[in-house]
């Protein structure tokens, strides 16, 4: 039988066709520029994962959380416990990644249920806080017991291994050459995908509606019989899960982490992702990450060479730049996009047609 | 005799040395429209505050329906059944009426975070109720055309209607409304009259606080008065407006 699809569908079907395609050829293509692209990648996924679960807490349910990287530390340090010569573990990766967002969640109500009369700016120093006291406590954990090695972090983690097939080499599959990294970014566009599926039916649900009562007027919201303190920490754990998953596979990527990784930038960081594309929108914030993942990249790859060709020697170092341009795009967004470079439209709902007449 | 919907025993609440509630007892029956009135400051937000369970009482309670209400924290009481507006309208102002409405209907639904992901079959059919009932709400109220328009474009009006209607979607019992007709227009006030009667011929008992009182007077069935904190009055209409403490309270001596 054929299927007649409205123009609306198949233009639909062909422009995620499309997108799909140009996902799965992608790392060949980076891979002509080199396998650091495939990294730089692999990175910004990441970053999009960790911007989606902040954009859970700060998005949907309206708490600014400027400790994030602390949920992103727990997972990567699971994996890496569980996964290194350290305790002489070695689980495979997908025990590890659940027990990882799992008690990542755990240490998000953790930070969840103090600070649930909080709002503004003062659950942001709470939150500002509780990241840097897991990073502390993370570089001193090595004494009397050495869980965590301190300052000189773990080494030597596992990678992920799926069969027989370990994703931190290169190998041969289907007659194609795969190195490490482009493996590892299949593995991360899977799970992206999930990630998305989640991150949309929460917010078209009767969850995601609570969160934003909650972040419209929480007074109000409790009125009507929204439990705020249940639907809080429901929203400090599902966002801390997602920073747990991403810190796992971070773990498994690098092969090393060390406290240095989970600094407060990387919150600032993670929430100007959430910020700059467009809070509560979640196209706005995968936006966001990959932006900020790969402008501060390419520069490093154009400054210099840039430099050299136009004044025959280096006058402003690339990392200086970055900043530069990372606060003049912070000041001209706040100016003339408040809202995001891709904010939360009001969402058109379909009516039923038996009751909307 | 009807039978008594709310009860309110010796309710007190003080802020520090203010004594903004004293020993207020009062009843509301079953299918009445309920007036509170009073001068500013009387402590009739106060009350409503209490019977909501945002602020606690400092002694005294509330009975619900033939049972102790818990007034422990407001999302108990809208349980039990009893929903609220607000006298400065608190929507969610960045979603659409149609939204604000279908977070009404949260109390009275269950699909948590699996449902949601999963969108299964029992999730799709509870989200197709929620959205159906919030439509036809919409319609009740009269502002159904504005659906998909964000709460904080609405006229005065019908941000009036719309939170109306939010209170509604949680099936409540009573209904408590804080000063619905405030800035509202002639016009506005008579649509609203028609509406607050309607909402009683289907059942619901209805507690009003208003300082319009020709529009308290033609509507409610009885009528409490706080002055400074206490109940000086609470009878028909016709009653309290000859009541010498009443009209004391409003005039001054």
């Amino acid at each position: 039988m054929m299927m007649v699809l409205p123009p609306s569908r198949v233009k639909y079907f062909a422009g995620v066709a499309l997108v799909a395609t140009a996902l799965l050829v992608l790392p060949f293509a980076l891979s002509a520029a080199g396998t650091a692209w495939v990294r730089i990648t692999n990175l910004a996924i990441l970053f999009v994962f960790l911007s989606l679960g902040l954009n859970i807490v700060v998005g949907y349910a309206g708490l600014l959380d400027l400790g994030y990287v602390a949920f992103y530390a727990v997972g990567a340090y699971v994996y890496a416990l569980l996964a290194s010569p350290h305790f002489g573990m070695h689980l495979p990766f997908w025990v590890i990644l659940p027990i990882g967002a799992t008690l990542a969640g755990f240490f998000g109500v953790l930070l969840g249920a103090p600070t649930l009369k909080l709002r503004g700016d003062y659950l942001a120093i709470v939150t500002l806080g509780f990241g840097e006291i897991v990073r502390i406590f993370l570089n001193n954990l090595s004494q009397p017991i050495n869980i965590t090695n301190g300052p000189q972090g773990l080494a030597q983690i596992d990678p992920v291994r799926i069969g027989g097939m370990s994703l931190g080499q290169n190998g041969t599959l289907f007659g194609l050459n795969f190195s490490g990294p482009m493996k590892y970014y299949y593995l991360l566009l899977l799970l992206l995908l999930l990630v998305i599926v989640v991150n949309l039916r929460l917010q078209n649900s009767r969850i995601g509606r609570a969160w934003e009562a909650i972040r419209e007027d929480e007074m109000a919201a409790r009125a009507i019989g929204i439990n705020t303190t249940r639907l809080k920490l429901l929203a400090f754990a599902m966002g801390a899960s997602f920073g747990g998953v991403a810190g796992g596979m971070f773990s498994a990527i690098q092969g090393f982490i060390s406290p240095e990784s989970f600094v407060l930038t990387e919150s600032v960081m993670i929430l100007s992702m959430v910020v700059l594309g467009g809070m509560g929108n979640i196209w706005g914030v995968i936006a966001g990450a990959v932006l900020l993942s790969f402008v501060p990249e390419m520069l490093r790859y154009t400054v210099v060479p840039m430099q050299m060709a136009l004044f025959k020697r280096l006058l402003i170092e690339p990392e200086v730049i970055r900043m530069l341009l990372f606060g003049l795009a912070l000041v001209l967004m706040m100016r003339f996009r408040p809202a995001g470079l891709w904010p939360l439209r009001a969402r058109q709902r379909e009516f039923d047609k038996a009751v909307g007449e | 005799m009807s039978t008594a919907l709310l009860e309110a025993n010796g309710v007190c609440k003080r802020f520090g040395g203010v004594r903004a509630l004293h020993k207020v007892s009062l009843t509301i029956h079953q299918g009445e429209i309920y007036g509170l009135i009073g001068p500013n400051g009387a402590g009739k937000t106060t009350l409503f505050n209490v019977l909501t369970g945002l602020y606690g009482a400092s002694s005294g309670g509330f009975n619900f329906a033939g049972a102790p209400l818990d007034i422990g924290a407001p999302h108990l009481v809208a349980k039990a059944g009893i929903a609220r507006t607000f006298q400065n309208i608190r929507l969610f102002a960045n979603m659409t009426a149609l939204e604000n409405v279908m977070v009404g209907r949260h109390l009275r639904t269950h699909a948590g975070v699996i449902g949601a992901v999963l969108f299964n079959a029992a999730t799709r059919a509870e989200e197709h109720a929620i959205q159906r009932r919030a439509v036809e709400l919409l319609h009740y109220v009269g502002i159904a055309d504005r659906a998909n328009d964000l709460a904080r474009n609405l006229s005065y009006g019908d941000q009036r209607r719309l939170e109306i209607a939010r209170a509604l979607a949680t099936d409540p019992k009573l209904l408590a409304l804080d000063e619905p007709a405030a800035g509202m227009n002639a016009t506005e006030t008579a649509a609203l009259r028609t509406l607050v009667r309607g909402l009683r011929a289907d059942g619901l008992t209805i507690l009003l606080i208003e300082h319009d009182v020709k529009l308290v007077m033609g509507l409610c069935d009885r009528i409490a008065v706080l002055d400074y904190g206490e109940m000086i009055a609470e009878d028909v209409p016709e009653k309290v407006q000859r009541n010498p403490k009443v009209i004391e309270a409003y005039l001054g001596t």
